[in-house]
């Protein structure tokens, strides 16, 4: 799949000021005043600038906000929902401790349960997808989730969550690319059962249907940087989730858990392009892929 | 309206011929042709004329070479294009409402007035039946020409998908194939027609006719023509035949 960077900047950034969200909603840590605007500028910076990247995405914008109407049976639209409500529990929340002083106990807590519930929705999009064996596993969401929760706790400066989570995120991490990896050699689908030819021998291309590119090999089929995967992965699984854990064990300081964060964007990041680089769609069998 | 219904009046779609089917490309320009001169965004071309052209097309046809574990290779012309599935997981996936598929007559649509161009749907496809169009930003798949089927004003012979209507030898047939009974059903029945990926799940209303099996080819008559063709002599003779051993005497030149 074609790592745009528009949609990787939008899940690595929103799952970030979410998972922050989630931990400021359940009053860890408990700020009130000019800190609380602080954590609270920063989450929401990541999660709204995140989801407005995401609009880059789209072809024709204008319909966007056609999205909210089909919750029942898109993904995509149970996110729009989850999204819009999150940000409106956790604000309520917000304007709680930042002006009054006050923590409403229960809208946080809503609020934190809708913070994960939109990163769930979010990699439920990529999950469902039964045409990109790669992402269509349990471990999709699971990843997010971790991946979430660690990064909110860096930010909130929740040293012992952190210290716990981002090995969790690590091992989702590393089964998510188990199973990614066997579920791309799998022997489900083929150019033998793409093209019902099987019965009678091997299948291979002959002949592409036309001499230039399309829609869908540069949207389905992307190819480059595959060869740097690996590097790629030991790069991603050491800057987010080793070099954090290590800089956790040091003698507590902003600027050290500042170092760690960012340690960890970049490695979410890379991971997040390799979640699409690495992707393979069924369709590419119709182009000559095994 | 993104949720399927559970059950359609009649599910029309196309029986594919892969045995008749010659490759030639026909039905791909009809297909641009209609669906760009009639209703919705035209199929736009980008660099049509420049060194990398690219366009957006409904229907195309890949050729495929199937080796058998014995016996020179097969080729199949393979015209692919929306298989208007039942279990449609385009349009599930959808959250602006845009695609949909009709209760009437199963035919997967997308109302562009609604696309918003996310590109989730053509994610959703396993078989590369949609493509978003880079001049309009939405959705473009393929319709069953629902502008010709029912269009009175056309004559009856034409109230059929351009693609069947153009194709040259016969290769396409469009029906109901929820009517056992119906011209396509019992070509399904007699010719062992097939799903494509049946392991996606996704219920496809449109059959591939697999190739008919070829004649048997034993190894001593593999080909009819090679006895005639088999060099008449071994040694050359006269001047050319004196040249050749003049020159075998020379320092290496028996191998
Ligand atoms: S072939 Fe693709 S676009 Fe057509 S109905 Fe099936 S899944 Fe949807
Ligand atoms: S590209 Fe258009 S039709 Fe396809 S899922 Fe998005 S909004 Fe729906």
């Amino acid at each position: 799949m074609h790592p745009a960077p528009s949609v990787i900047l939008f899940s690595t950034l929103s799952g970030l000021g979410l998972g922050l969200m989630f931990w400021l909603g359940l009053g860890l840590p408990a700020v009130t005043g000019w800190s609380a605007f602080g954590l609270y500028f920063i989450a929401y910076a990541l999660a709204v600038g995140g989801l407005m990247l995401s609009a880059f995405h789209l072809a024709n914008p204008k319909n966007a906000p056609k999205a909210f109407s089909q919750w029942r049976t898109s993904w995509l639209s149970r996110e729009a929902w989850a999204a819009v409500i999150a940000l409106l529990a956790v604000a309520v929340h917000a304007i709680g401790v930042i002006f009054f002083d006050t923590r409403l106990a229960v809208i946080g807590a809503i609020g934190s349960a809708l913070a994960l519930l939109t990163v769930l929705t979010t990699s439920m999009i990529y999950t469902q997808i039964r045409a990109v064996p790669r992402w269509n596993q349990v471990t999709t969401p699971i990843l997010f989730l971790t991946l979430s929760l660690a990064g909110g706790a860096l930010l909130a400066g929740q040293v012992t969550a952190a210290a716990m989570l981002l090995p969790l995120a690590g091992i989702a991490q590393l089964v998510h690319w188990h199973i990614g990896d066997a579920r791309a050699r799998g022997p489900d689908s083929t150019p033998e059962s793409a093209t019902g030819l099987g019965g009678k021998g091997r299948v291979r291309l002959f002949e592409p249907p036309h001499t230039g590119s399309n829609y869908l090999l540069h949207e389905m089929v992307y190819r480059i940087g595959r060869k740097h995967a690996l590097r790629l992965r030991v790069f991603a699984i050491v800057l987010m989730v080793v070099a954090p854990a290590l800089l956790l064990i040091v003698p507590f300081s902003p600027l050290i858990l500042a170092l760690a964060a960012l340690s960890h964007l970049a490695g979410v990041l890379a991971s997040r392009w390799l979640f699409f680089a690495e992707a393979e769609h069924v369709v590419g069998l119709y182009y000559g892929q095994r | 309206m993104t949720q399927l219904p559970e059950h359609t009046e009649r599910s029309l779609g196309l029986v594919i011929d892969l045995d008749t089917c010659v490759g030639c490309h026909a039905c791909v320009v009809a297909c641009k042709g209609w669906n760009t001169e009639t209703h919705g965004a035209p199929l736009s071309d980008t660099d049509p004329y420049g060194a990398a052209p690219e366009g957006t097309f409904l229907n195309r046809i890949h050729s495929f070479e199937v080796q058998p574990e014995a016996g020179p290779a097969q080729l199949v012309h393979f015209p692919k294009s929306c298989l208007h599935c039942e279990d449609a997981p385009c349009v599930t996936v959808c959250p602006t409402g845009a695609s949909f598929k009709r209760a009437e007559d199963g035919i997967v649509l997308v109302n562009e007035d609604d696309c918003m161009g996310c590109g989730l749907c053509a994610w959703a496809c396993p078989y590369g039946a949609r493509e978003m169009d880079a001049a309009a930003g939405v959705m473009k798949k393929c319709t069953l020409c629902v502008d010709r089927i029912y269009n009175t004003n056309l004559p009856e012979e034409d109230r059929e998908p351009a693609c069947v209507r153009t194709c040259p030898a016969g290769a396409r047939h469009f029906g109901d194939l929820s009517d056992p009974a119906s011209d396509v059903s019992r070509l399904v029945a007699e010719r062992g027609g097939m799903d494509l990926m049946p392991e996606q799940g996704t219920k496809p209303v449109n059959k591939y006719l697999p190739p008919r099996p070829r004649d048997s080819w034993p190894e001593e008559q593999s080909d009819t023509l090679a006895p005639f063709l088999a060099p008449v002599t071994e040694e050359a003779g006269g001047f050319l035949g004196w040249l050749d051993r003049a020159l075998e005497q020379l320092p290496g030149g028996r191998a």
